[in-house]
């Protein structure tokens, strides 16, 4: 937790041009502040310079070298050139090395029209390549049902084996091989589903081509939709109301809540529902447990379970760690569980006649829902299909359908309105600050005099703080109870609390935090790893904007206050933690090997 | 070990480096046994002169390993030094060569012909 | 009566051409002749080296040099030398300065090599720490320690210029200055013992023959630089050398030469070996660290560099095994004696494995400076086999190949740049006329793109490139074109490669391109290897005339394609023929003919 404090600056020249740049940037980056475009294929503001790709090479006056914009630092005085003959005549080579290894397969490419390489391609205005073709054919991976790996499209950039290994701390995919014959793959070469692989999909996010990407399972829902006899309705999870309007030239950010609706309806669904109510839900049960386990000396600390990529690493990484878990079932599975019990029956609709669908900011939700048995709550599946934020831009892109120009629309109940405590799920800390605002209702009987806990948002890799809740609703007036909670997203940012836990622990110790959340992706649901594509830092800034002005708009904004939670608890769960809400609501967790070999 | 230990021991180590062959030991040779004197043979060059010499029953000759002498076009290699001879490097001993040795320059005080070598250069630290 | 006098004559392929048996004869003939048989052995050696002065008598032990003997001067030598004990002047090497030479010291020709790296190798046990010690071993960390501060060090290291020998060329006592300098709670001192280059085994040879330089030396750096830990990553391919750093670490620890408070001076350094697999890239300073680390060996962007950011994070100093090894001489002997050996920009000396078609392939360690031509033919005795030089190549697979007019070339970091090459690490290959330029480029091209870690796009995909196109040309199917592309692949695999290797991987064709431009095109335009190398372009066929009809060929061909009645012309079937060349060479009556 280093504060950042103003960089000092450094004065440099671009292509004789002077400009002051923070100290300590790379080239690249004083570049492209100041509108120098340097191409770069393997480069993300995400991910430590790695150098790969060999295409952002430009000069320092005074020296014939050429050395890498993304890896070289500026130095005050130095002027970079970053274009001129000999530049662009390297570049290209290379270009024209890299797609002479690269199938020419655009059309029938998941990256076709959003593909880094065909940009660059397009730019440098290549027209045929001059050196003999050196495309390997190598088996597509399609073991898992959230991300698939086509290595013989993969142009070496090493972004999905940093993403996977450092940002993410899973270490399931490596580089294999050597010299030509390197390939990124899981380590031991095993398939994906073998691998300790958690399915977040961020090296699908950050993949520059189409060497990984989701499962597309768009044509599957169409499908859905063509049975006629079928009552098929979805669910969108708060994230996907931020991002989704990118795909449509929008700014990243913009709430489309209600286009959303208006878009899914048209595309054929019998009723839109809102995960952002399941969340409101899952605030109830969790809180309740929070509570439940801090007030009799239950296990602590209670850690979030609503990430599903999460859930899967601590089954791995941390299986010492179950018992602190959250047995609350996510959002989306409340939901899906609902749609075929207490929907069902006051629809008065077979749930065997209904197909549910999810809209997801996430690859790992595919895998989520068939988890295991628990995931069947209701007899059937509970969620038949989840498809990424991307999938349902390109349904609606299919559909034909105007999404800039649709007129906002209302969410169908009794699973639609949600309040501004469900729509902060979506942003890292969101899930904790929900927890706290319901908890501190729970304890001290009334709402908590700002419901914004600052603490818990914004981009720090881990977040700590406490929150002291008077305990005059427990009927202990005058007390305070003090509850100390730790955020963490972004995997790897999870090895550091989780240390901080187990050492208090083995040393008999006070335990540093009651409660705490983890997300997998970065900023939370908001970047996950199936956004639309190119999420950076400024990126999540601004979608989590839009996930915090939601709350802000919102009439109600703690879950407890939901008309729609409160009657649901009232005409069929009882109350949370109840036999019922156990049976449909939560869910148990097993230690799973790293390998499955 | 202190300092002055470590004087002592390079003293002491000089003068039998100059002597060369201490107690009743008076002939000393040296084999080149690198890998690449070891890939060329020199481990049954060792075995042929340790034979030899027990064969011939001479007991005051000492047997060394060293590392590479340079000549790889014609190990493996073996410095031979006595009284009365001129320090020869002798180069491409094999087994016969080996009993050669033994037989013509230890005993025979003459030297083997065709597989004599030269040093390849003067020693910098005896130098000054 | 005992033998007093030995005469040595050199029985080297160069002298022996030279009539040196002739010598040999005569010199024995006149000591039986003048009555001092029973006093003087006059016996055959191997190659003195200096072939260019030959034939070359040596009588021992007073070490008298006779050079460019004829045999009628083998009377005067037994009569003058032998029988009076007056050495012939005018058949004594002289130096430029016109002394006459006696005795091994004042033989300019044994300055043609300078043991300093190697100057225990082949004379100490380097299994006994004691004979190192004797031989002035642990003096220079004894003086680094107690008489000297570490930035002392530094100042006679950078004093002496000497160089990295790995073979870039940054100055060692700079690169240690860095390192000192770099604020940090902890340092590292790695010595580079990855050594890979295609026929290149300086490194190996040292570790084997004189572990304990490299323990010194080490120990000297840590103290210098404020590290107290360091690593020796070698490949586990040497387990000789493996085994004799253990011993001598072994040793050194027990002596309390290493670990904690060496020699009582407070000063602790700890060392741990590393084994490598052997990747050629972990040669690269980046990729050795991962390597170390634990990750794969791949290299990273550099800046940082290792003296800032290396090992762990750490401010960290790579050397090579060579340039570790000129250190205790370098603080013993003082700058000054360092730097007045070599030219003005490279110091001291250089250590090279010196094979290919010559007749003393062997360790050379010579002055900086010495030319080409004396390596090749003063040193290594000239070409095997009378055959004509054709050209050397230095640096391995990053070098460059160089032609007989840069035989002159005086050996330093930025003379062989400028002709196209490169120092390298040391290995010295030299072509005859029988090797075909394609073909040993592709050598190169082949084990650059086997050795590529795969993760710059430039190197990954143009290697291959470039080795395909090598590949067509020695098929015949090369165009223009292709020559055209090799440049431009060439240009910016230079250019956009991450690390060394992938830059410098096309040297190879890029310098032969250069001087060997015919080759290529003879392979292009006529589908022809004029050395007879490339498989595809040759056919062997009988020469009816000549052939007697002996079955030898059809005997040793192992593709059984030559047929033929005895005592009648042979016939080759050229569709088996597999070109192996073995009914050429065991044809006695050159009836085999390659086109």
């Amino acid at each position: 937790m280093i504060p950042t404090k103003p960089a000092k600056m450094v004065n440099i020249k671009i292509n004789g041009k002077s400009v002051e740049v923070p100290e300590g940037i790379s080239v690249l980056k004083a570049g492209k502040m100041h509108g120098t475009k340097i191409p770069s294929l393997c480069a993300h503001p995400d991910l430590k310079a790695w150098g790969a790709c060999g295409i952002c090479v430009v000069k320092v006056e005074g020296s014939p070298k050429m050395v890498r914009a993304c890896t070289t630092t500026v130095v005050e005085g130095q002027n970079y050139l970053t274009h001129d003959p000999d530049i662009v005549e390297t570049r290209r080579t290379v270009l024209e090395m890299i797609l002479s290894n690269h199938p020419n397969e655009c059309l029938t490419c998941a990256r076709n029209g959003n593909c880094e390489l065909q940009t660059i391609s397009a730019e440098f205005g290549i027209r045929d390549v001059p050196f003999a073709s050196g495309i390997r054919r190598l088996p597509d991976d399609l073991s898992t049902p959230s991300v698939q790996l086509h290595p013989s499209k993969c142009i070496g950039c090493g972004r999905c084996v940093i993403v996977c290994q450092e940002m993410q701390d899973v270490w399931a995919l490596e580089f294999l091989n050597r010299g030509d014959q390197t390939r990124m793959a899981p380590a031991g070469d095993v398939t994906l589903a073998e691998s300790p692989c958690i399915k977040c999909g961020q090296c699908s996010a950050h993949c520059p081509v189409g060497a990984i990407t989701e499962v597309d399972e768009t044509r599957r829902v169409w499908n859905f939709l063509r049975q006629t006899d079928k009552h098929v309705v979805v669910q969108i999870a708060p994230a996907v109301r931020v991002a989704l309007g990118e795909e449509f030239g929008l700014e990243p950010g913009t709430i489309v809540t209600g286009k959303i609706y208006a878009a899914l309806r048209r595309l054929g669904f019998a009723k839109v529902f809102d995960t952002n109510v399941s969340a409101d839900l899952t605030i109830m049960e969790e809180a309740s447990e929070f509570l439940q386990r801090f007030t009799t000396g239950g296990t602590l600390p209670l850690i979030t379970s609503c990430c599903p990529s999460w859930v899967d690493y601590l089954e791995k990484y941390h299986t010492e760690m179950i018992p602190h878990f959250s047995t609350a079932k996510s959002p989306m599975m409340m939901m899906g569980s609902l749609i075929k019990t207490y929907y069902a029956e006051k629809a008065k609709i077979d749930a065997k006649d209904i197909i549910s669908v999810a809209i997801m900011p996430c690859t790992a939700k595919k895998f989520e829902i068939q988890r295991s048995d628990d995931m069947k709550s209701s007899g059937m599946a509970d969620v038949d299909c989840s498809l990424t934020t991307r999938e349902l831009a390109r349904m609606i892109k299919q559909a034909g359908i105007d999404f800039k120009n649709l007129p906002d629309e209302q969410v169908d109940n009794p699973l639609g309105d949600y309040t501004g405590a469900g729509t902060i799920f979506g942003a890292t800390g969101g899930v904790m600050e929900a927890a706290l605002r319901t908890a501190y209702h729970m304890v001290s009987g009334k709402n908590l005099g700002s419901l914004d806990i600052e603490a818990a948002r914004g981009m720090e890799g881990v977040k700590v703080a406490s929150v002291k809740i008077p305990t005059d609703g427990l009927g202990a007036p005058g007390k305070e109870i003090e509850v100390r909670f730790a955020v963490a997203h972004g995997m790897a940012n999870v090895r550091d609390v989780m240390r901080q836990v187990k050492e208090a622990k083995a040393a008999g110790k006070e335990i540093p935090f009651h409660f705490i959340e983890v997300m997998a992706c970065r900023g939370g649901c908001i970047s996950g790893g199936g956004q639309p594509y190119g999420s950076t830092d400024e990126v999540r800034a601004k979608r989590t904007a839009g996930i915090y002005k939601d709350d802000k708009n919102a009439v109600i904004r703690c879950s407890h206050e939901n008309p729609w939670v409160q009657s649901l608890y009232k005409d069929f769960l009882g109350k949370p933690l109840s036999e019922k809400s156990h049976h449909l609501l939560h869910t148990h967790y097993v230690p799973r090997p790293l390998y499955v070999k | 070990m202190t300092l002055q230990e470590l004087r002592a021991m390079r003293e002491a180590g000089k003068k039998a480096m100059d002597r060369r062959i201490g107690g009743d030991k008076t002939i000393e040779i040296t084999l080149g046994m690198g890998t690449c004197g070891i890939a060329a043979g020199a481990k049954e060059t060792l075995d042929a002169f340790v034979n030899e010499l027990n064969s011939k029953d001479v007991r005051n000759v000492v047997i060394k390993q060293t590392g590479c002498m340079g000549f790889c076009h014609s190990e493996p290699t073996a410095l031979v030094k006595m009284d009365g001879m001129p320090d020869i490097i002798y180069g491409n001993v094999d087994a016969e060569t080996a009993r050669l040795i033994v037989h013509t320059h230890i005993l025979e005080k003459k030297l083997v012909d065709k597989h004599v070598f030269d040093r390849p250069s003067k020693d910098i630290v005896k130098e000054n | 009566m005992a033998l007093s006098n030995f005469c040595l004559v050199c029985g080297g392929t160069g002298c022996e051409s030279s009539k040196a048996d002739e010598i040999f004869k005569n010199l024995k003939k006149a000591a039986e002749e003048l009555g001092v048989g029973n006093q003087v052995q006059v016996v055959k050696t191997g190659c003195f080296g200096f072939c260019e002065k030959g034939p070359i008598v040596k009588i021992l032990p007073d070490e008298s040099f006779y050079v460019e003997v004829k045999p009628e001067d083998a009377q005067e030598i037994i009569a003058e030398h032998i029988v009076k004990g007056r050495p012939v002047e005018r058949l004594l090497y002289k130096t430029a300065g016109q002394v006459a030479a006696k005795g091994e010291h004042d033989i300019q020709f044994y300055q043609k090599q300078v043991r300093i790296v190697l100057r225990n190798c082949g004379i100490i046990n380097p299994e006994d720490v004691q004979e190192y010690i004797s031989r002035d071993g642990y003096a220079a960390l004894e003086k680094a320690l107690f008489e000297m501060t570490p930035e002392q060090v530094i100042a006679e290291v950078k004093a002496s210029g000497l160089r990295g020998r790995g073979g870039a060329g940054y100055p060692t006592g700079l690169k240690w200055e860095n390192t000192r300098k770099t604020p940090a709670d902890q340092r590292y001192v790695i010595c580079n013992a990855d050594e890979g280059d295609p026929g290149a085994y300086m490194d190996r040879s040292t570790l084997e023959g004189d572990p304990h330089s490299v323990l010194e030396a080490m120990t000297i750096a840590g103290y210098a630089m404020g590290a107290t830990q360091g690593y020796i990553y070698i490949r586990a391919e040497y387990p000789l050398a493996i085994h004799r750093l253990e011993v001598a670490m072994k040793q050194s620890h027990e002596m309390g030469l290493m670990g904690k408070n060496i020699l009582g001076s407070g000063f602790d350094f700890e060392i741990e070996i590393r084994l490598g697999a052997g990747a050629f890239v972990c040669g690269e300073e980046t990729a050795l660290m991962q390597s170390i680390e634990g990750k794969r060996g791949m290299p990273l962007p550099k800046p940082p560099f290792p003296s800032v950011s290396g090992l762990w994070g750490k401010p960290t100093s790579i050397n090579n095994v060579e340039s570790f090894a000129n250190i205790p001489v370098i603080i013993l002997k003082g700058a000054p004696w360092f730097a007045a050996i070599g030219t003005a920009t490279s110091k001291g000396t250089k250590v090279f494995a010196l094979t290919g078609k010559i007749n003393n392939s062997g360790l050379v360690e010579v002055p900086m400076g010495t030319t080409l031509r004396e390596i090749v033919y003063d040193i290594g005795g000239g070409i095997r086999g009378g055959k004509a030089f054709k050209a050397v190549q230095s640096g391995g697979p990053s070098g460059g190949v160089l032609p007989v007019q840069f035989l002159d070339t005086p050996i330093d970091y930025e003379s062989l740049t400028k002709v196209g090459s490169m120092m390298g690490s040391g290995g010295l290959i030299v072509l005859d006329e029988d090797d075909c330029i394609v073909d040993v480029v592709k050598f190169y091209l082949d084990f650059s793109v086997e050795e590529s870690c795969g993760k710059c796009a430039p190197c990954r995909i143009g290697g291959r490139k470039l080795l395909n196109i090598l590949e067509k040309i020695t098929k015949g199917k090369g165009t223009h074109e292709d020559i055209d592309t090799m440049r431009q692949i060439g240009f910016a695999m230079q250019r956009a490669s991450l690390c060394m290797l992938g830059g410098t991987t096309p040297n190879p064709i890029l310098s032969t391109l250069k001087y060997f431009e015919d080759e290529y095109l003879a392979h292009i335009d006529k589908q022809n290897c004029p050395a007879g190398k490339c498989k595809d372009l040759i056919t062997y066929t009988v020469i009816a005339e000549k052939c007697i009809g002996c079955t030898v060929c059809a005997r040793k061909c192992p593709a059984n394609c030559i047929s033929g009645e005895r005592k009648a012309p042979h016939l080759i079937d050229q569709a088996k023929c597999i070109k192996c060349g073995a009914c050429y060479d065991a044809c006695k009556f050159e009836a085999i003919l390659v086109s």
